[in-house]
């Protein structure tokens, strides 16, 4: 490569870069600053952190921290015993109409649950799950894509293992549970990052299926926070916001490598 | 032995079933129940009090056809599917092709790329919102540096819809990037060398090798970029609420307004199974490529 070029690229990469990162940049800036300073980009002004007084007393932000954190984790667990229980039994049983069962669940990958919230707004509303956090889960549990790929997974495990531990008289469910799961403890962690960081920034479903601050995740309740009607300023706008990404994105940044390769692993299996 | 057998068989189907059952279930009460209830209750009419609901065949999808609004919404998709689906998908490619050459902050420069990624579609709503503020909004300081008078972006109809694509793309093309970075590092190095050797210009090699190299991962990184075309509409509740005079209204988000704020379900209904079928679309285009992509290794 010639240092030119070289030159080029560093530059016209390094700006994309700056340019993308500046809306963080900008709220980080907002977020620390009073209104007036924060606008007129006064870069000798005082930091301050009255924002996020005003934005924490503005809205129950520890009860959505919690909820968000209960409705991962019920999704996650959901996610995980369903997905292994079907994904092994795709992946190591015969039996008949497995393949037919397995085109259907393909076929869900595109019918996308936030299109179908009219019905299953219905469904919800007629299990009594109307404004409860199992009820914002539920539809996201048996997910065809997890299940797809645990399938890969279990697939890729090699079957003498399966057979030594069917001689030592192990169960199905002992075989299961002590030769696959571990085995696939990278798909797990892949799998709980994706999972995880889409259930944390997921909003229309949770908009449509909360009525309450006790059931309400981070999202909505950030959107209500900052809808206009509020007249909220862009400072505390800014505060509410990082507030709200903070944990995923310190928990990005930490482990930054681990959340390439899962989403790689999710999107390319 | 025979009996032996045929008794196995017979346990892996209980058990196949019993291990099946869980998610079945799931799946068919929030997935495929759903559709068929949707496609049921779209041929219905939406009751009032004294009208009870009653059986109307295809007269709701007539009612849209016939609908100013409808058909707006559907152009403000196409418009914003036909923007961010290539440039994001170009966007991407040149974030990869940089985040994989030898230059220095390189760890800097992947990550800002990616970072968007992780973001709640909300919390990109209110960071960009501080841009398009009129007046106090960084775009608006900025043009004022070149005199440039206060642009209320998100209040006009024609840069309300720009205002959210741009949003859009700033979310995605990092997620995009990492796909296109995998692929990238597969590409043997002897080619570049050959290539070198050859004295074929770095644009040459680009697009001769690794473009045409790249193009599965172009064709599934596409199918997302469609989905995502139909699903990332959170950021309209923050920016624009579909306005001005419903300028910058997406699919998706008419559905939610006609379902839940004009409680007029029959018709969400009979946008949704549009979407269904859209959908259906990319399906085959992706089970089409898949088959490609198996008969190609």
């Amino acid at each position: 490569m010639s240092r030119w070029t070289k030159y080029a690229d560093t530059i016209g990469a390094t700006a994309l870069a700056i340019i993308w990162i500046a809306p963080l940049v900008f709220a980080f800036w907002a977020a620390f600053h009073s209104t007036s300073d924060a606008v007129n980009f006064n870069l000798t002004s005082p930091w301050t952190l009255d924002n996020f007084r005003v934005a924490w007393d503005g809205a129950p932000w520890l009860r959505y921290f919690l909820n968000t954190f209960l409705l991962v984790t019920t999704i996650l667990i959901g996610q995980f015993i369903l997905t292994t229980l079907a994904g092994f039994a795709f992946a190591q049983l015969n039996f008949p109409g497995k393949n037919f069962v397995f085109v259907l669940v393909l076929m869900q990958l595109f019918i996308l649950p936030e299109v179908l919230i009219v019905e299953n707004y219905a469904m919800i509303s007629r299990l009594g799950l109307f404004d409860t956090i199992l009820g914002v889960g539920m539809p996201y549990m048996a997910s065809a894509f997890g299940i797809f790929l645990m399938r890969q997974a279990f697939k890729g495990v090699p079957i003498e293992l399966h057979e030594a531990a069917r001689i030592e008289g192990c169960s199905w469910f002992g075989i299961l549970w002590r030769v696959y799961v571990p085995l696939a403890k990278p798909t797990y962690l892949a799998y709980a990052l994706v999972s995880v960081s889409t259930h944390w920034n997921n909003f229309l479903w949770p908009l449509i299926v909360t009525n309450s601050p006790d059931t309400r995740p981070l999202t909505v309740g950030l959107s209500i926070f900052g809808a206009p009607e509020n007249g909220v300023d862009i400072s505390v706008i800014s505060a509410a916001t990082l507030m709200s990404v903070a944990p995923l994105l310190i928990a990005f940044l930490v482990f930054q490598r681990q959340f390439v390769q899962a989403f790689l692993r999710a999107g390319i299996k | 032995m025979n009996k032996h057998v045929n008794l196995e068989r017979r346990r892996q189907a209980i058990y196949g079933w019993l291990l099946l059952s869980p998610a079945a279930i799931l799946l068919t009460v929030f997935a495929f129940y759903p559709s068929l209830a949707t496609f049921w209750s779209s041929t219905f009419s939406r009751g009032t009090r004294r009208n009870p609901t009653e059986f109307v065949g295809g007269e709701n999808y007539a009612d849209l056809f016939a609908d100013p609004t409808f058909w707006l919404v559907v152009k403000n998709n196409l418009f914003y599917a036909g923007i961010t689906i290539p440039v994001s998908i170009f966007i991407a490619l040149a974030m990869a092709l940089w985040a994989n050459s030898k230059i220095p902050a390189r760890g800097f420069v992947r990550t800002a790329y990616f970072t968007p990624t992780v973001l709640p579609m909300i919390a990109a709503a209110n960071l960009w919102l501080f841009f398009y503020t009129p007046g106090l909004g960084v775009l608006d300081q900025i043009g004022a540096l070149f005199g440039l008078p206060s642009v209320n972006w998100l209040g006009q109809p024609e840069t309300a819809l720009w205002a959210i694509i741009i949003v859009t793309i700033w979310k995605e093309a990092g997620f995009f990037m990492i796909f296109y970075l995998a692929a990238l590092q597969t590409i043997p190095e002897d080619l570049k060398e050959a290539a070198d050797i050859e004295g074929a210009s770095r644009w040459t090699y680009t697009r001769r090798i690794v473009l045409p190299l790249l193009m599965p991962t172009t064709l599934f990184i596409m199918v997302n970029a469609m989905i995502n075309s139909v699903k990332l509409i959170d950021h309209l509740f923050i920016l624009t609420k579909g306005g001005p005079s419903d300028a910058s209204k997406l699919i998706l988000y008419y559905i939610w307004e006609m379902a839940f704020a004009f409680f007029d379900a029959p018709h969400a209904a009979a946008m949704t199974i549009m979407v269904l079928l859209v959908l259906g679309v990319v399906a085959a285009i992706q089970f089409f490529y898949i088959d490609k992509r198996t008969h190609y290794q």
